[in-house]
């Protein structure tokens, strides 16, 4: 059985994103930590890339800033073996196809099993495209996440059929980052996705807010939040490791007993 | 060639976010509909033939023919077109779509803005709004052709982000279509992209290599030894190359931008120098590090300074069909003063690209051969880059 499903055990899930290397490695493995002892269930590390067409403008400039500090794809596996050594929480990448293409999906996939990594989340790869991954993430237990969008209607069922470790739901058209409002019914696109398989769901896009993560924890099985963490890494820098653990554990407070 | 999810080969694809896939989708079955339906035809031929001035020329460029002393040397005249270039073939066909799908809204990316001010100008044309993508770069090295979307009545966003050139134009046309799906229609410029771009593109651009081969059969009964045409993203190569790639014994040439060179990082020579990877929603060649992050890449040319290349062209460069040549910033300038001094024709720096590979091709190949080249626009917006480049500082 997916690792991942433990994430989905402790109520509603808090899943923090956080991008390796933003704005040192040192620094991305004391906010892990942090994330991880306030009480996150799971945690998605971006591997930052060169033309992140998925992200808004806080998540580009932490690409930027990661890029620009020299941190690689060998580094940020580095990174993952330190954390294995005491962090048990699941923990999935997220990056672009072309970051495991041109790694090699073969060598690429089998290091995340080597090191740990429980799941790929790659937002350039729809349905469609998934062959080449999938089965290659299939023989290393590697969950490939499939993501669900406002706009996937008759897409959501056969997507939802194939999706192992918990299905991303994309809760706002554009890119990432914070938003005032979320105005998709998140409601019936669970209920579409409950009908066709029992793999948890999780919502991201646009959240900041405790009140807005439990609002999508109430639909759903947990909230993502990226923008909002990359915020406070920005402004606290190398100091970002307790600024974040507070955050995380006001968010996953604001789950408890949904 | 293409089979039914947009391959070439092992190349294309349709690599975008979930968000984006109906709307892929939705176009594709558009396209597969209006593009066999004669009536949509009678009336995108009208646009191309009463507003666009086609067909364009296939004009014998005698003294170029004489002054090289070898192959004879045909130039294919899309710098005659209204807007000065063929990015009006695919934007007509395009806008065309979009508004028969009920879109009232273009958006698109542009290099040296020749596609920008097509897409603005078919916007005006057909009452749609316009917004265009265009790195802060490019805005600067292109500043004439922002003047002009914004008299069409576009509005232009220079893009700040990454290189702030081409690339970086269409990572933020693709943010913006994935926030706002339903009213817009992206005007993807060249063959390039998720399907069913490359193949839409290509398609209305072939109406370059039909023309070419039946004037080449009126005017010398015979097809041309090459067909000869810069590469970017590869729109005007594979419209110049698209009716002549079942006959073998045309030879077919792109000509990439090697900026200062291939041997150097600054360069935009896609297929002399980069790697197979999957971005901008195609698998296909690309300029990349050891890592797969993209590399900022250089060409004097705005329309060329682009890190990938179609994918139909990554499969014909495989097959070994087409072949792709460099040309240095020094050949392009080059010809783009031979060209002007010779002919009285002011190509676009893109466009001279292609001629300088005649220049060196043609003293080497027999009288008897027949080279066409490809002028796909027309020069008059790189002039004042051209004056810097060679320490004349003019004012637009």
């Amino acid at each position: 059985m997916s690792k991942i499903r433990s994430a989905f055990e402790n109520q509603k899930a808090f899943i923090p994103f956080i991008t390796c290397g933003d704005p040192d490695l040192e620094t991305t493995a004391k906010v892990v930590r942090a994330a991880a002892e306030n009480g996150a269930d799971l945690i998605e590390l971006g591997i930052p890339f060169s033309d992140p067409t998925a992200e808004g403008p806080v998540i580009q400039e932490a690409n930027i800033r990661a890029l620009a500090g020299g941190v690689t794809t060998d580094r940020i596996f580095d990174l993952v073996r330190e954390l294995r050594r005491d962090v048990t929480i699941p923990m999935v990448f997220m990056t672009y196809a072309n970051v495991v293409f041109s790694y090699g999906a073969e060598r690429f996939i089998g290091t995340c099993e080597e090191i740990g990594i429980d799941g790929l989340i790659l937002p350039d790869l729809p349905f469609e495209e998934k062959g080449e991954f999938q089965d290659v993430c299939d023989a290393h237990d590697v969950d490939l996440i499939s993501m669900i969008a406002p706009t996937s209607r008759n897409r959501i069922a056969m997507i939802a059929k194939e999706a192992t470790g918990f299905i991303y739901i994309v809760s706002s058209l554009g890119v990432t980052g914070t938003r005032n409002e979320i105005k998709t019914d998140i409601a019936s696109m669970v209920k579409i996705i409950r009908e066709n398989t029992d793999t948890p769901c999780a919502v991201g896009f646009g959240i900041s807010t405790p009140e807005q993560a439990a609002k999508m924890a109430s639909y759903s099985d947990g909230a993502i939040v990226g923008s909002a963490i990359i915020k406070r890494i920005a402004a606290y820098g190398k100091d970002a490791a307790e600024p974040v653990g507070a955050y995380v554990r006001e968010m996953k407070n604001a789950l408890r007993g949904l | 060639m293409d089979n039914a999810k947009g391959r070439f080969g092992i190349y294309g694809g349709q690599y975008i976010p979930e968000t984006l896939m109906n709307a892929g989708i939705e176009l594709d079955e558009a396209y597969t509909h209006f593009k066999d339906d004669p009536t949509f035809q009678k009336e995108l031929t009208a646009l191309l033939n009463e507003y666009a001035g086609r067909p364009s020329g296939l004009y014998f460029a005698k003294k170029m023919t004489e002054d090289l002393g070898g192959a004879k040397i045909y130039l294919k005249r899309e710098d005659l077109n209204h807007t000065g270039s063929h990015k009006i073939n695919n934007v007509l066909g395009q806008a065309l779509l979009a508004k028969k799908m009920g879109k009232t809204r273009l958006i698109a990316e542009t290099g040296a803005g020749q596609h920008g001010v097509a897409t603005a100008t078919a916007a005006a044309l057909l009452d749609m709004e316009c917004v265009v993508f265009m790195g802060e770069e490019d805005t600067k090295r292109q500043a004439l052709n922002v003047y002009r979307m914004k008299l069409l009545g576009a509005d232009v966003v220079p893009v700040k982000t990454g290189t702030a050139t081409l690339k970086d134009a269409v990572s933020e046309a693709m943010r913006e279509w994935s926030s706002r799906i339903a009213d817009t229609h992206y005007c993807l410029g060249s063959v390039m992209g998720p399907h069913p771009f490359p193949t839409i593109v290509r398609d209305f651009q072939s109406v370059i290599s039909r023309e070419i081969k039946a004037q080449m059969l009126e005017k010398e009964g015979r097809l041309p030894d090459a067909v000869i045409a810069c590469v970017g993203g590869g729109s005007n190569s594979i419209g110049s190359f698209y009716h002549f790639i079942n006959d073998p014994q045309v030879r077919l040439i792109g000509c990439e931008a090697a900026g200062r060179g291939i041997d150097t990082f600054e360069t935009a020579a896609t297929v002399n120098t980069g790697r197979v990877g999957i971005f901008h929603g195609m698998k296909s060649y690309f300029c990349q590090d050891e890592f797969g992050q993209i590399a900022p890449v250089y060409s004097i040319s705005a329309g060329l300074d682009y890190p990938g290349v179609g994918p139909e062209h990554a499969w014909l460069h495989d097959t070994g069909r087409a072949e792709y040549v460099p040309i240095t910033d020094d050949e392009a300038v080059e010809a783009f003063e031979y060209l002007s001094r010779t002919e009285g024709i002011i190509p676009a720096i893109e466009s001279a690209h292609a001629v300088a590979y005649a220049m060196t091709a043609a003293p080497r190949a027999d009288k008897d051969q027949i080279f066409v080249i490809t002028i796909s626009g027309r020069g008059d917006k790189d002039c004042a880059a051209i004056a810097r480049y060679r320490g004349e500082d003019i004012n637009e």
